[in-house]
């Protein structure tokens, strides 16, 4: 079952739909509910390596739907700790939970001051309201 | 930039929440809520399909089926007013210029449906060599088209089961159709031909007998499932049928017809190159373009949700073109193993 529209108050936003879940030194990343409701249900997580560096607006993953393929786009740069195996088997559950169980990646973050180019959620609604 | 055309339904797909792309000069419904789900409905139940966007060419006189049999590489002297049957239009290459289906009306007229991408071609090409005591018209804006695909098509119609290939007048909800024992899923089920002022009449009916609106993410990913070839990606006017698998619709014993020659030829010293389905072996999705290591590319390649796995056609050298051989499909820039199997790629199991 698809998720309802969401933007939860605690994550960052990346204007590529991404978002970012920070804790201290460390980073779970996912993509936003707009995102997966673009692309449709996921058929395919191509995730990076584990140990892989991720850099901030470069693309460290695909995520496929039945029609298309789409990049995912680092909210923030760092060491890949840990791809979440259950999308890797099923991608489905971003469309059920993009920002619970539906998380792509973990992430060490390199300069977490980087943080503060990223949107807010009611940034990124208002972002999303002018596409 | 060229404005899109817009089928006689296009407001009821955007009344039920469709999400609209161009696609061959349309603006047509790829998917509703789901295209995995509307996939399933028709291999469970029935889902309904606007195709309208495909051309009707009709082609009468009394020289017509003299004519499409010089044209068309099936051989029509098999079919009864009543019938039908799936046919190629080639080209002096033995390339194929559209694959249709023909519709025998009587015996000196026949309809074509033909694709909508090759509409014009297929139209100019049969103009162009129409001889004399033989029409060939398009009356594509005249008429609508709806498939109505899977197990419960015809029961939720309301229609009689009748054999495949044949077709007859018939009624749905009080509305005239010509009622067509063809479609492009693999299941049972019907194409309805509605009067364009009928179509959102009728689209209302079959919907109001719980067929399930499907969009073309879905009719590609059926087809591709049972293997049938789609015109522009696994069969082009630069390909011939001997080489795509296409040899059972080439009457090429029975007459002549442009290209044969060249068709007998490569059937004779066998293709270089065949048609081939896959599998894949490990996570990945196959698209249309991307190279097969051991030579040729997918044409095409989608996700079946039947099988949960990456499924595809393409063509490879010949000499690897044996089920069960494995090839290796490149997957921008990652290789990913893939096996060959036997067409179709998903069959239903048969029950006694």
């Amino acid at each position: 079952m698809a998720a309802a529209e969401s933007y939860p108050d605690e994550l960052r936003y990346h204007r590529e739909h991404d978002w970012a879940r920070i804790d201290g030194d460390e980073a779970t990343l996912g993509i936003t509910w707009f995102a997966q409701d673009a692309l449709g249900e996921l058929v395919h997580y191509e995730p990076p390596e584990v140990g892989s560096t991720v850099a901030k607006d470069s693309s460290y993953g695909e995520v496929e739907s039945v029609k298309a393929v789409s990049d995912v786009i680092a909210p923030l740069s760092g060491e890949v700790l840990e791809v979440n195996q259950k999308v890797v088997d099923e991608p489905e559950t971003v469309n059920e939970d993009p920002y619970g169980d539906g998380w792509l990646v973990r992430v060490r973050l390199t300069d977490p001051g980087e943080a503060d180019s990223l949107l807010d959620a009611g940034a990124y609604r208002s972002f999303l309201a002018e596409q | 930039m060229q404005t899109l055309q817009r089928t006689p339904l296009h407001g009821r797909h955007l009344a039920a929440g469709a999400r609209m792309v161009p696609f061959a000069g349309w603006e047509m419904p790829v998917q509703y809520e789901s295209v995995i789900a509307e996939h399933r409905a028709v291999r469970a139940d029935a889902g309904v399909f606007d195709v309208s966007h495909m051309g009707e060419l009709e082609v009468e006189g009394p020289r017509a089926h003299e004519f499409l049999q010089s044209m068309l590489s099936n051989d029509l002297d098999k079919v009864s007013p009543g019938g039908a049957q799936y046919t190629l239009l080639t080209n002096e290459r033995g390339g194929i210029v559209d694959d249709l289906i023909a519709y025998r009306l009587d015996e000196f007229r026949y309809f074509l449906v033909v694709n909508a991408s090759n509409k014009e071609a297929a139209f100019a090409w049969l103009k162009e060599r129409e001889p004399r005591g033989v029409e060939v018209s398009d009356r594509s804006d005249e008429y609508a088209l709806l498939a109505v695909q899977g197990p419960r098509a015809l029961e939720r119609l309301g229609l009689p089961e009748a054999r495949p290939f044949t077709f007859a007048e018939g009624d749905v909800g009080g509305i005239e159709v010509m009622v067509n024992r063809t479609g492009y899923t693999g299941e049972r089920g019907c194409e309805l031909l509605a009067l364009v002022e009928d179509a959102p009449a009728l689209w209302d009916r079959v919907l109001g007998r719980g067929v399930v609106p499907c969009g073309l993410g879905a009719r590609d990913t059926l087809r591709l499932e049972v293997c049938y070839p789609l015109h522009g990606n696994d069969i082009t006017p630069e390909t011939d049928a001997i080489s795509a698998g296409l040899g059972w619709v080439c009457a090429l014993e029975e007459k002549e017809f442009t290209g044969a020659g060249e068709l007998r030829r490569v059937k004779d010293e066998g293709p270089q190159r065949k048609l081939v389905a896959f599998v894949m072996e490990e996570r990945a999705v196959p698209r249309q373009g991307m190279p097969i290591a051991e030579g040729g590319e997918v044409t095409s390649g989608t996700h079946s949700p039947m099988l949960d796995a990456g499924i595809g056609m393409g063509y490879v050298p010949a000499v690897l073109a044996a089920p069960e051989t494995t090839i290796t499909i490149d997957v921008r820039g990652r290789p990913r193993g893939a096996r060959i199997v036997k067409k179709p790629i998903y069959k239903r199991e048969e029950t006694a």
